[in-house]
């Protein structure tokens, strides 16, 4: 695929993704995922969830950040400035038609039924997705991703812990276990000399 | 200038808002409403119900908004580009970071711990999202009987074909949203 195409895909597929967007940022990872991982094959599945860490820890709309760092790795700079412009055109032109007579819309029937229709759809497609990454972390048949998925899931749903923070917790447990694994390794080495 | 105060509040929204869209609300009320008077209380809550109801993400759907009422398209633009300019130097600075440093062993070791997490508030932000859809509001409820059947029909089924035919996601979305319109007419 020469470049011009590679620009093409991304501002088409990004402004297809965002224009589709309903129920906040969380929402276009699995769509990202779908088209990027699955369908294109341009990330990989472990890149993805870094990616998706990197958009959510960042200031900003996670939607925006979460297409600048997909337009970056495919295409540097420029792959990363078309597809903020696919991310934000349609938000624009949707908002600047709908501001016109914004109260009528607002109080729409039908516009109401499709939207609460919409909401069962990506509340299914995010499930979809949930169960395809939470199998990847159950296939590594270690216990502590399994620990940090779950304990991460009780404290941002039970205890609204802030996710910076669960962030931040996350990676220290990442650097102390490749620590320990390391240190492990290194006795281990040690004990085969004679 | 009014162009350079539009861009400004919202380079301010973009660069504190951390967490995503809800976490955002509270810095667009305190510059659209409190410090500039450019959105009355009642115009901000409408433009927080229809950001809801249209794609995208809040803080640029507001900032479009606003825009357009102070200043036209060329307001909505600049605001735009005010709220993701923060975004843009920021997240290309950490992708660099990424992409240069995760061949390293500890960098590796610190994103393997974070894939389980984010795999978590992923799952979480689905559930409040399923929550919104059978009982429309963000907690659950003390009875939980009464839920809106026609959204678990939708649910159910969407989530059925997800699983068997792999579905592209925005067929799901378009014919949740149809089906919404069919479903909800009938009763």
């Amino acid at each position: 695929m020469n470049s011009l195409q590679k620009y093409k895909t991304l501002f088409i597929t990004t402004f297809k993704l965002s224009a589709c967007t309903f129920g906040g940022g969380f929402v276009i990872i699995p769509l990202m995922r779908k088209t990027f991982v699955e369908e294109l094959g341009w990330i990989e599945e472990d890149e993805m969830l870094d990616l998706t860490a990197i958009a959510q820890s960042s200031p900003g709309a996670i939607a925006v950040n979460a297409s600048i760092l997909v337009g970056y790795h495919v295409a540097g700079f420029p792959g990363a400035m078309i597809t903020v412009l696919g991310t934000v055109l349609p938000p624009i032109i949707i908002i600047s038609i709908i501001s016109m007579f914004y109260k009528a819309f607002r109080d729409n029937v039908i516009v109401n039924m499709a939207m609460a229709g919409m909401l069962c759809g990506v509340a299914a497609v995010i499930c979809d997705v949930v169960i395809n990454m939470a199998k990847t972390i159950f296939q590594k048949k270690r216990l502590l991703p399994v620990i940090v998925m779950l304990g991460s899931f009780v404290a941002v749903r039970f205890f609204s812990v802030n996710i910076i923070i669960i962030i931040l917790v996350c990676g220290l447990i990442g650097a102390a276990d490749t620590w320990y694994q390391g240190k492990v390794k290194k006795r281990g080495e040690k004990d085969d000399i004679p | 200038m009014i162009y350079l105060e539009l861009f400004w509040s919202f380079f301010q929204i973009g660069l504190f808002s951390i967490g995503g869209g809800y976490a955002a609300m509270p810095l667009i009320q305190n510059q659209v409403v409190d410090i500039h008077p450019w959105l009355t209380m009642t115009q901000f809550a409408d433009i927080m119900t229809i950001a809801e109801m249209t794609p995208g993400p809040i803080a640029i759907n507001s900032a479009t908004f606003v825009g357009i009422q102070v200043a036209g398209f060329p307001g909505a633009i600049i605001a735009t580009m005010g709220c993701i300019f923060p975004s843009c130097v920021i997240v290309m600075t950490l992708a660099y970071i990424y992409y240069r440093f995760r061949g390293l062993n500890m960098v590796q070791g610190i994103l393997a711990g974070l894939r389980p997490a984010v795999i978590a508030m992923i799952a979480s932000a689905g559930i409040s999202l399923f929550i919104m859809a059978l009982y429309g509001q963000r907690t659950l409820p003390a009875d939980l009987i009464p839920f809106d059947v026609i959204a678990m029909i939708i649910f159910v089924i969407s989530i059925i074909v997800l699983r068997k035919w792999k579905t592209n996601p925005l067929w799901i979305m378009a014919g949740s949203g149809v089906a919404g319109i069919i479903l909800y007419s009938l009763i």
